[in-house]
Order: C-alpha cells, then structure tokens, then sequence
C-alpha cells in the first residue's frame, strides 16, 4: 500500500510537472472547459433539489454547458502545436470554425429553452 | 485516381492543368447527366398514367402541405385536425415528421414567388424525382471521399437508377423517403468529410443535416446508431484519432439538442434507447481521448503506474454506474425501445404483440427473389467492393463496410428496409467497378505503351509484329507478374530470342519505376473484361429501365388492364372519392378499413373513423369489431362512433386482389385482440378461409360479407367472385340496417349508409293495446326487434 501511495504521488507530481509545460493558450482553453463543466454540474445538483420540471430547461441547460466544453476540447485539438494532422490550419481558421459551431448550439439552445 | 494520365501529363505542366480542367468540366457535366437520368427514370407512372399522387400515405402528406401552403407554418404547427379518428381527432404538429412538407411547401412557396404558378400537387408530384438527383450528387460526394473521384461517378450513375430506391421515390410517391434517403446520404458524406479533414466546419453541417434528416423520416436512429458502432470500431481496431473526436463529439451534443427540437422527437432523443448506443460511446470517446492525452504526457512507466491505479478503481465505478443503468432500463417492459424498433431487433415480436405492425405487406421479410429484383446486379458486385474497401482500409472505407453489413441485416427483417441498402449497394458497387476498369485500362494502356515502344525495334509485316508484340508483351507481362528477377526467359521460338531479351531488358527499368503490386493483364484479356464489364452495365441499366417502367409506376388509385378489346382504366376510387364529396354534408361520418382513411380525408373531404397512423390500436379494433359483427350489432357500434356511412372495397367483379375480403381475416384478428368475444376459429371452416357454401355462419352473416356481396348475384346470375375463383355462399339477401347509395362502375368500392332508427318501438304500442287476441298473437309470434 505504502508503494502504492507514493507511486499516486509520484505520479500527480510528474502529471502536474508535465503539465506546466503546457503553453499559456492551451491552458486558457482548459480553464474554459473546467468552467463549463463545473456549470453543468451544478445545474445537475440543482435539478436534484427543485426536481427536473420544465425538462427542456433543464436539458438545454445541460447540454449547453456539455457542448461549449467539448467544443472547447475540439479548438484545444485544431490549436495545438503537437498535432501534426492539424499543422497545416491556421489558427484563426480554427478559432472562426469554434465561433461558428458555438453561433449555431447557442441558437439551438434558445429555441429549446422555453 | 480520377484521371490517372493527368499526373504524369508528357507535355508538361501547362498540358497537366488542361487535363485536370478538362477532367474537372468533364466530371461536372457527367454529374449534371447523372442528375437528369434519375429524374427522368422515374416519370413513367407520369406519362403512363397522369401526374397523380399515388398510394395513400402520399395522400396524407399531401392534405398536410395543401394546408401549410394555405395556413403558413404557425398554423400547420399548432394544427390538431378533427377530421380524422373520430371523435379522437389528431395533433398534426406533434406526430408528423415536418420534413418532407416543409421541404416542399418551401420549394412551393419559391417557386410562385419567382411567379412560376405551379400548383401544391405538382409540386408535391415532382418533389421525389429531384430529391432523388440530389441524392445521386450527394452518393458522388460520399464515395469521392472513400475512394476518389471515378468510384464517385460510378456509384452516382449506379444510384441514379437502382430499382428499389426507384419504387419509393417515382414522381407521385410523395412520401417521407423520397427526401429522407437523400438527407441520410448527405449526412453520411459530410460525417465522413469531417472525419477525413478533421474540419468543425463539416462538423458543424453534419449537425444541421442530421437535423433535416430526423425531421424527414423515422429512420433517423438508424444514423445516430451506426455512427456510434463506427466510432467504437475506429477505437477498437486502434484507428482512434483527433478527427474521430471532432466528428462525433459535436455531433451527439448538437445532434441531441436538435432532435429534441423537432416535435414527435421530443424528450424521446433522451429517454429511449434508441438513442443510449450514442451517449455510451460519447462517454467512452472520452475516456479514451484522457487515456491518450495521459498518455502523451507521462513516461512509459508512469503511464504504466497510471494505468493500474485508474483500473482499479474505475472499473469498480463502471460497474456501479451499468448497474443503475441496466436496473432502470429493465424496469420499463420494453426495455426502453419503441415498438418498431423492437421488431427490428426481434423479428419475430411484432406477430406476438403488435398485430398491426405484423399485417402491413411492407413490414414483412424479404424473399431472394426480391433481393435481385431491387438491387439487381448489385447484389454480387458487392462483395468484390467490400474486398475493395480492404485495400487499403481507411477509415471512410470502414464506414461503407459497417454501413453496407448493418444495412444487410435490417432488410433482411423488413422488406421495406432494403430502400435503406440501396446507397450501401451502390456505393460498394461503385468502388469496385471502378477498381475494376481501373485495373484493365492501366493494362491496355502499359501493353499499347509496350507495343508502341516495341514497333521500332522489329522487322517483317506489320501484323505478324504485332501478334509477335502482343505475345512477347503477353510473356513479358507474365514473366513481371511472377518474379521481379525474370532470370530464364521462355524459348517459343529461336528467332524470336533477341527481341525478347530486349525487350525484356528495356520493361525491367520501365517496371522499377512503377510501384510495386501494380497488377497488368495481358491484352486481350483487359479488352474482353472491359467489353463483359460493359455488357454487365448494359443488363443492369435495362433491367431498372423495365422495372421503373412496369413494376414501380403504378399509382394504386388508378388500375389498368389490358384485355382483347384494348385498355380497361378502373377509375373506381377516385368516383367513389367524389361521389362522397358532392352527395353527402360536409360534418358526415365515413367508416372504412384504416387503409383508405388519408385517402378519404384527402380527396373525398370527409371525417373517417380510423386512418393510416393506425396510432390507436383500441380504435382500429373497434372497426373491425364492427365490420366482423352481425348487422345489428354492427350498426350499434357504427352509431355510437356517429357513424352515417360506411365504404367497403369489393374487387370480386374485377379481380382486384387487395380487396377487404381479403383482408378480413387481418380485421378479425385486430378486432379479437381487444375483444375477446371475436375470435378467429368462427370464421374458418377447418382452418381453412371461405366464403362459399361450405362458410361458416358467423362469416356468411357478418357484415363485411353482406356488405360486399349485397346483390352481386345480380350480375351474372351465379354470384362468382372473380378473385376467390368460386360462387358465394349466401346469394340472395336483404339487408335490414343498412342501404346501398353508391356503387362503383366496376363494382370496387361500395358506400352503405346507416338507416335511422324507427320512430315507433312495436314491443311497447302491443303493450298499450290491451286485450286484442289476435294482436297478442300476432305480438308473440314476433320477434321483438325495433327495425322489423
């Protein structure tokens, strides 16, 4: 057990040394994500106390905050610098595409909410 | 790979771009070709017959889009229409899949304010022929992805005219695949386009056409199903990417929220399980993507570490998690799935539980027969295109592979589902054509190159050089497709040794350059599978020529004969449609079998009873409760219902086979399904169904029998039913409840109308009238019924 809780230590610490190295934009990107995630769990806590009526609210509240994340996640895989797929696209492009994509799940989402 | 001389054009690079523009021009206008072939293939049953809207759902859809064009969209939106399932009526806006009206009140809106004054049915007529060239475009599209731009042409020239998706989409068949087919295609490409670019762009025009698509057909699950089980084998098979996240995690999010916008959706885009497969794999997408990205940044060991630690501990969550899942979903008695996609799984459930969905023709299994009558030569060009997808595996190419096997099964259940493996066909037949004419022009090309480079060279008359050529290619070429090292050379003939060697010498530098499988055949092998490949096409193409022209033209509601004396139109639906309109009051109840309901409501304008939707299982049995009853009963239940006529179709004149005779049988058995005092054994003499002599008397007293056979034994005597091939049972009766006021021309609908109640009650007035014997008598020797 002991080994096994040094190794956990070990790892969260090289996990968080690793991770440092990350460049500041990337880590923007991941500050965003955390957020919206936090949104939506919040939202499930409060649709475990005041219950789930009107659904679509609360579905498009969910699903809102779900869909900024991962496409949030989707501008962090087109921006990166590691990935060679996407060495080719400029970052703006992927920047316009991620407005464009969160423009049509906004618009979405305000038609549902009710 | 479309134009394999245009890389390597001799002239230069002036000359390499003439020839691309000119493969570009000469693709686009084989496009615009392959677009007018499908629309024109499927205007036989226009010229053969007349611009009509065919069957009866069109007719349904029809009534929905003269209404929109009418009311506009608010209106159409929030309809709830009275005039069909007295005195239930039905919610319009919440039950129809708004796609296919919407598309076409638009294209009619469009079109009159450009002032081009088409009238609704026209355009409704016609909208299935151009939604069928949009289709063929977007099967160009989808295959260019996987394979390039020939495979592309091919399996659009393929779509354009493959029968089976010709039977559901010829003009007049104005029904929900005609547009759902061509959204399932496009949806498909631009899931494909985004997997190959990695582009949230396509990501996000994947979304919005996988909203057309749910709005237009039900088999929207098909698609939220098979993109998740593609995924899962990207994954599976190690093939996991960046660009898989980008195709598929935009899509569950966007996708889920706009299904959930389209009314008959609704809540059910996360309620039922149809849509579980995509959120599962959502889920596992992501696990995946975190152990990836872990995986990028630790060492090995640590990684290793890692691994051991999350195992432990997630799986114990997993297992938790699949539990509670698994609970709830067990709890509901259909394991969460609707209706018809429980009888896809199961085939055999719906003629357990759900007689209505058992008893439409469409619902049943295919025969062989119909496989080669619907997809023709397709059905063995497909394997050689699944061996193609192999060579090399992309992930596009897996996708048709996936698409192609799911597809194969599901028609394997419903016959109406092989509409749904016509693009898998055509696409796979279209990649491995054009692998096929790919290979035998490169050979007669390398072998003309060879002959061309041979003829310098030799001596002697130019035709037995060039049978030399041809034979000294022949073995050069064989002696390439054995070995690379070609060490002993063959000795047909010593004079022909030198010329041999050369030749040989000047093929192996020739070869190296090439790459290195590159298959070439010998000559006139490469001609005659060219010139067979073409007579294949040539079989295929009249083949879907002669079944859009005979087998998948006719519009249902005119009938046509052909006889001694010339052509017989039976017009009769259409007669009794308008008699009904100009001779009955508008609030006028009609009852039927529910085959006719759209048909009624649409064309005659009146309220029906039951219709197509065939959505209350309890209505519909009540009708054929009433249609396998006794006349008086039979007229008790039709007036509690406010019924004030009642239609049956009767083809026993003509020979018209899909009468309500023969369907009486399906009445019985829907009937006895809610009430238990109908049962099916009274209707059969010895497991056998009859309606002669030898009729059991609960048939021959019902009161589909006397509807349809009142007074038929006056029309040759002898009361033979020209489609049960045998003279009826019962030939000469009254009926008490009910009058005839309308037949047809040729006998095949028949309209019946309630008689009203007496005024006077004849039991009571005896009462009153005390102490006259002979009365009493009289009283007592009757039978105590109002009407007689």
């Amino acid at each position: 057990m002991p080994k096994a809780t040094s190794d956990a230590k070990l790892l969260i610490q090289s996990l968080g040394k690793a991770y440092a190295a990350t460049p500041t934009n990337l880590k923007i990107i991941d500050l965003y994500m955390v957020f919206a995630v936090a949104t939506a769990l919040i939202q499930v806590v409060y649709m475990g106390v005041v219950g789930s009526f009107p659904f679509n609210s609360f579905l498009s509240g969910i699903l809102s905050c779900i869909g900024t994340a991962v496409l949030a996640v989707c501008l962090r895989i087109q921006v990166n610098k590691d990935n060679k797929e996407f060495k080719d696209l400029p970052p703006e492009r992927a920047f316009a595409d991620f407005v464009l994509c969160n423009l049509v799940l906004h618009l979405v989402i305000m038609n549902f909410l009710g | 790979m479309a134009e394999p001389g245009s890389s390597t054009a001799a002239a230069g690079d002036g000359g390499g771009r003439l020839r691309n523009a000119f493969g570009g021009v000469l693709c686009a206008f084989t496009l615009l070709l392959i677009g007018v072939l499908a629309f024109s293939i499927r205007l036989f049953s226009v010229i053969k017959y007349e611009s009509v809207i065919h069957e009866f759902d069109p007719y349904f859809n029809f009534r929905v889009t003269q209404f929109l064009s009418k009311n506009g969209i608010y209106e159409f939106w929030n309809w709830f229409d009275d005039r069909t399932w007295y005195p239930l009526g039905r919610v319009i806006g919440g039950t129809v899949y708004p796609g296919l009206t919407l598309t076409a009140g638009t294209l009619w809106w469009l079109l009159n304010s450009l002032n081009i004054p088409l009238s609704v049915e026209t355009v409704c007529v016609f909208t299935a022929p151009i939604f069928s060239a949009n289709a063929s475009w977007a099967t160009y599209l989808l295959t260019k992805e996987a394979k390039g731009t020939g495979a592309g042409l091919m399996a659009a020239t393929i779509l354009a005219m493959v029968p089976s998706y010709i039977s559901r989409s010829v003009a007049g068949s104005y029904d929900n695949e005609a547009v759902a087919i061509f959204a399932l295609i496009f949806t498909f490409y631009l899931y494909v386009k985004t997997l190959n670019t990695g582009s949230l762009f396509y990501a996000t025009l994947n979304a919005l056409s996988y909203f057309y698509m749910v709005c237009s057909w039900g088999g929207y699950t098909f698609i939220i199903n098979l993109i998740p089980m593609h995924v899962l084998l990207c994954i599976v098979t190690g093939r996991y990417s960046s660009r898989l996240y980008i195709a598929f995690a935009p899509l569950v999010i966007l996708g889920t929220l706009l299904a959930a916008l389209v009314p008959v959706v609704g809540f059910n885009a996360v309620m039922t399980s149809e849509h579980f497969a995509s959120f599962l794999v959502f889920i596992i997408l992501h696990v995946v993507a975190l152990v990836y990205y872990i995986k990028g940044l630790l060492t090995p060991r640590l990684f290793k570490v890692a691994m051991t630690l999350v195992i432990s501990v997630g799986l114990a969550v997993c297992f938790a998690v699949v539990a509670i899942l698994i609970a709830l979903v067990a709890s509901s008695p259909t394991k969460g799935w609707s209706g018809r996609s429980l009888s896809l799984l199961d085939p055999t459930y719906a003629s357990k539980y759900i007689p209505i969905i058992a008893s439409v023709s469409e619902h049943q299994p295919p025969t062989w027969p119909s496989y080669f009558m619907d997809i023709n030569v397709l059905a063995f060009l497909i394997p050689a295109g699944i061996i193609s997808c192999f060579l090399p595996l992309s992930d596009a190419s897996s996708f048709m592979v996936l698409y192609l096997v799911t597809a194969a099964y599901f028609s394997g259940v419903m016959v109406r589902l092989m509409l749904v493996l016509a693009p898998a066909a055509c696409i796979l037949s279209g990649i491995a054509l054009s692998e096929a004419f790919n290979v035998l022009t490169r050979s007669i090309k390398c072998q003309l190159a060879k002959l061309f480079d041979d003829s310098p060279a030799a001596s002697g008359d130019s035709s037995a050089e060039s049978s030399s050529a041809s034979t000294a290619s022949t073995n050069s070429a064989k002696n390439e497709n054995r070995s690379e090292k070609t060490k002993t050379i063959p000795k047909e003939k010593p004079s022909k040794n030198r010329k041999k060697e050369r030749e040989v010498a000047e093929s192996v530098p020739v070869k190296h350059k090439k790459e290195k499988k590159l298959l070439v055949l010998p000559m006139e092998a490469s001609a005659m599978g060219i010139l067979l490949l073409i007579v294949l096409g040539g079989f295929y193409v009249v083949h879907c020529v002669w079944a859009a022209a005979e087998a998948y033209s006719a519009p249902s509601i005119v009938l046509t004969s052909r006889s001694h004396d010339g052509l017989h139109v039976f017009d009769d639906f259409r007669e009794a449609y308008a008699w009904l309109s100009h001779n009955t009051d508008v609030d006028d109840k009609v009852a039927s079998w529910w085959d006719y309901g759209y048909q009624t409501t649409a064309m005659a304008n009146r309220t029906v009873i039951v219709d197509n939707n065939t959505w209350n299982n309890t209505h519909i049995a009540t009708v054929g409760t009433a249609m396998s009853s006794p006349e008086k009963v039979a007229w008790e239940i039709f007036n509690s219902l406010d019924v004030k006529y009642v239609l049956v179709v009767f083809g026993g004149l003509v020979g018209y086979p899909s009468d309500d005779i023969n369907k009486f049988l399906w009445m019985v058995r829907i009937g006895g399904g809610v009430f238990p005092h109908i049962k099916e054994p009274d209707y059969l003499r010895d497991g056998n169904y009859r309606v002669d002599a030898q009729a059991t008397p609960t048939m021959l007293n019902c009161l589909m029998y006397k509807l349809c056979y009142y007074r038929f034994v006056e029309t040759d005597g002898k009361g033979f039913d020209r489609v049960r091939g045998y003279e009826i049972g019962k030939k000469h009766f009254k009926l008490t409840h009910f009058e005839e006021v309308f037949t047809t021309h040729h006998w095949m609908v028949r309209i019946y109308k309630l008689k009203p109640q007496k005024n006077r009650v004849r039991g009571k007035l005896k009462k009153l009238k005390s102490g006259s014997k002979t009365s009493s008598t009289i009283a007592a020797g009757r039978n105590k019924n109002p009407w007689q």
